[in-house]
């Protein structure tokens, strides 16, 4: 990767400043916001789903680390280059492999954790619905026990003149 | 000395933890009260024990006793006294002695105060408790005693992590433990209704406060660690959905979803079976968050196998606890008594709406997190799931929980009204929409914002709504309402204050979200900038200097409209000892948004990088947490909370003390 912009001495101090501050103190540097406020636009949206694959689950937006610095330039390289989202996707995921998706696709080996919620809502919905009715169903099926009578008498006594 | 006392003492409170996790369950088997009196003084004797091997601790830091290892490595000579004692929980093994210490508070407290409760149910409910209590002391003293000697004492110690020295997060785990560790007290009773085999409207009488404690502090916990977030890591974001994050986030959704059940469970004796299966679970979300956060296992896999005996020792409690849990609850559970009959429609079918929609968010969270680490164990493939995966997921699953928020409390028991509630909440629909049609003019675009807000505002309404209702505000005369406000049960108002709390967080999240801007520049002494209505003066930039760091001080003149609003002061904070700079944002409120400014890199130019914001009704987020937990505060304030029977729902009997009726 190169940055024809910006001078050698300037990246080294960046990344010895940055090596130095282990606060993701900041992200998004003032020199790399693109001219193009609409570029600029999707640049960020598409830095929000971008993993800095050194950080702990930061998107390279967040984070100040040299690596999500060099991925933000890249997605706006790309941006400028006149890729679509999509398309800047596709090139850092055959860079970078999957990892790099901070949504991940929808594939084979994603299919249980996106049809999770969806899926578990639904089991939900059913087991209530069946257990309800069964329920019901029982319920409904006889009149309850008869009284003891000792139940019987507890009753009288209660409901008997002497209750209030 | 201290450190060999505080040692000594964890020991003897594993053995009194021994002695009270067999004695008193035998006892209540026997239906021996002798045996079974054995709980409450060995529950006393264990918090004390460990009470006094904290304060050992605590002695140990602040006294800077370098001789020992955790104090070595956390502490500071000349670190302000406050964080030298917060230090103390600010490393693993610490703060596992802080969470063994208000787990045996939890157990003392059930012992002292659980008066009520019959003799039996408490015998066993503390041998539980002493279970996870000794499983953890052992933990601690074979893999993580903080007590640990160093051989040659050094002179001065390594420092406490800088991000730590802060006195939002100083305070922040221990709140948000006592929110973890209180769900043992559920988790408590509902093995102990298991091994009793009985569970009746009482049991959820008496683990309702144990719950509601828990969940407040969880609340507050969750709040305090966003706003630290917030304000320390110098981008303004408050929620990232951070497996850390995540952790603390399960266990509150379980908790909240057991509150909402026992309340069925308490009024309806519906529902029980599910009821103890959350408080299993809920307690479970607690285990395996601590093991998240505890285990290494979320940095990296490998992180896990680097320290291996951890992470195994907390798997292995992780396992015993909550298969163990699991097993009991498959075999015991259809033993339990079937409950009350109700109609979809009704206030018992809201609240099982609210349970599957919150369980089901709560899985969600569950998944998302677990996921990447599963997926890489079994098959090697790496993928992350972050902040968009839930966005697309989580968001969804709350909307319908949103809307059904303000049906559930005017919905009758057994069989409800949908039209006439609907009826009801017409007025608090009409607000929504107006609230939509003022962002629709006002904005114009984002269609989801102009949503988000008529939805909050319905929350915000239906739950007035609620209180409305009750006390016939519009139809009685205003002495009749204000008699019947006085005396509606406590409860009622602490559900209707949890319900605002919830809308005005949502307020919060929609503004800061939908309309938040920013500006991202270099500036020179003398250089302006604006944002909105704001114009920010770079004025200058002084060095400060604090007991262990010095501070790059900048100030900004804020203009609003021209006119002088406030000086904001932003910081780049040198921490000598770790070198380590940290970002000191500055805040300046207004009303509820805020003014956000921090500062980035200083450029080979002289320049300085300047993030600024606005964070329009930032501020509404947290204070909706606020809103919640004093909702909770008075739900527990309510004295049928106190009592130990069963009672019928009207209000008016509800007031009467206890005694005279069981």
């Amino acid at each position: 990767m190169t940055f024809p912009k910006l001078p050698m001495f300037l990246r080294l101090l960046v990344i010895a400043v940055v090596a130095m501050s282990t606060t993701p103190g900041f992200a998004v540097q003032p020199d790399e916001i693109l001219p193009d406020a609409k570029l600029e636009t999707r640049a960020r949206g598409l830095s929000h789903e971008l993993r800095c694959m050194v950080c702990q689950n930061q998107s390279i937006d967040d984070s100040d680390a040299p690596l999500a610095r060099d991925l933000r330039l890249l997605v706006r390289e790309r941006l400028k280059a006149g890729d679509s989202d999509a398309q800047v996707l596709d090139y850092l995921v055959a860079r970078y492999g999957e990892f790099v998706l901070l949504k991940p696709r929808f594939e084979l080996h994603t299919a249980v954790l996106w049809l999770a919620p969806i899926g578990l809502l639904c089991a939900g919905a059913v087991t209530l619905v069946v257990a309800l009715r069964r329920r019901r169903r029982i319920g409904a099926a006889g009149p309850a026990a008869p009284l003891s009578p000792g139940e019987e008498a507890r009753l009288a006594e209660l409901t008997g003149p002497g209750a209030h | 000395m201290i450190a060999e006392l505080g040692n000594y003492a964890l020991v003897l409170a594993l053995a009194v933890a021994l002695v009270q996790s067999v004695v008193p369950l035998y006892g209540a088997r026997r239906r021996d009260a002798v045996l079974m009196g054995v709980a409450e003084p060995t529950a006393l004797a264990q918090f004390g024990f460990v009470a006094l091997s904290f304060a050992a601790l605590v002695a140990c830091y602040v006294m800077s006793d370098f001789s020992v290892a955790t104090v070595f490595d956390n502490s500071h000579s000349t670190m302000p006294l406050i964080y030298k004692f917060t230090s103390v929980w600010g490393n693993h093994e610490g703060s596992m002695l802080l969470w063994v210490l208000i787990l045996a508070l939890f157990g003392a407290l059930v012992a002292g105060f659980g008066g009520n409760i019959p003799a039996t149910l408490k015998a066993t409910v503390l041998s539980v408790q002493s279970w996870v209590a000794a499983a953890f002391y052992l933990f601690i003293l074979i893999t993580s005693n903080p007590f640990q000697r160093l051989a040659d004492a050094p002179f001065e110690g390594r420092d406490l992590n800088p991000i730590l020295q802060d006195l939002g997060l100083a305070i922040h785990p221990p709140i948000l433990y006592v929110g973890y560790v209180g769900f043992s007290i559920s988790f408590s009773f509902a093995i102990a209704a298991l091994i009793e085999g009985r569970i009746d409207a009482a049991w959820a009488r008496w683990v309702r406060p144990w719950t509601l404690v828990a969940w407040m502090c969880l609340t507050l916990g969750i709040a305090m660690g966003s706003y630290w977030a917030y304000y320390t890591l110098g981008w303004g974001g408050w929620w990232f959905w951070d497996p850390v994050e995540n952790a603390s986030f399960m266990p509150w959704l379980a908790g909240t979803a057991l509150l909402h059940s026992a309340v069925v469970m308490e009024k309806r004796e519906a529902l029980k079976i599910w009821t103890i299966l959350l408080a299993i679970l809920t307690f479970s979300l607690s285990l395996i968050g601590t093991f998240l956060v505890r285990s290494g296992v979320l940095t990296s896999v490998h992180a896990f196998a680097s320290d291996p005996m951890r992470g195994v020792f907390i798997l292995a409690i992780l396992v015993l606890f909550i298969g163990g849990g699991l097993a009991l609850f498959a075999w015991r559970a259809p033993l339990l008594k079937q409950g009350g009959l109700f109609a979809p429609v009704s206030r018992e079918g809201a609240l099982v709406f609210n349970n599957l929609f919150l369980t089901t968010a709560c899985a969600t969270v569950f998944v998302g997190t677990l996921y990447p680490l599963a997926l890489e164990a079994l098959t090697g493939e790496k993928i992350s799931v972050g902040a968009p995966f839930f966005d697309a997921t989580f968001g969804p699953l709350f909307v319908p929980l949103l809307i059904a928020v303000p049906f559930g409390p005017l919905m009758a028991w057994k069989r409800g009204d949908l039209k006439g509630v609907t009826q009801r909440l017409t007025a608090a629909f009409v607000l929504a929409l107006l609230g939509v049609a003022a962002v629709c003019a006002i904005e114009g675009r984002p269609v989801l914002a102009a949503f988000g807000i008529g939805l909050a505002i319905f929350v915000i309404a239906g739950a007035i709504t609620d209180i409305v209702e009750r006390t016939g505000l519009w139809r009685a005369p205003f002495g009749t309402a204000l008699r019947r406000a006085a005396g509606l049960p406590r409860s009622a108002w602490g559900s209707a204050f949890a319900h605002i709390g919830l809308g005005v967080s949502l307020l919060g999240i929609i503004g800061v979200t939908q309309w938040g801007s920013e500006q991202i520049v270099s500036l020179r002494p003398g250089d302006k900038v604006s944002l909105r209505h704001y114009e920010f003066t770079f004025d200058g930039t002084t060095p400060r200097r604090g007991s262990n760091y010095s501070d790059l001080v900048v100030k900004f003149t804020v203009r609003r409209n021209g006119e002088r609003i406030g000086v904001m002061e932003p910081a780049k904070r040198t921490f000598a000892t770790r070198q380590m700079t940290t970002t000191e944002a500055a805040l300046l409120s207004r009303g509820f948004s805020q003014l956000y400014v921090s500062l980035g890199d200083t450029n080979a130019d002289g320049s300085i990088a300047v993030r600024i914001y606005h964070k329009p009704l930032v501020l509404l987020i947290w204070l909706g947490c606020l809103v919640m937990v004093f909702g909770g505060g008075l739900s527990l304030s309510d004295r049928r909370l106190r009592v130990g029977a069963p009672k019928p729902a009207k209000a008016r009997t509800a007031l009467q003390p206890a005694e005279q009726r069981a």
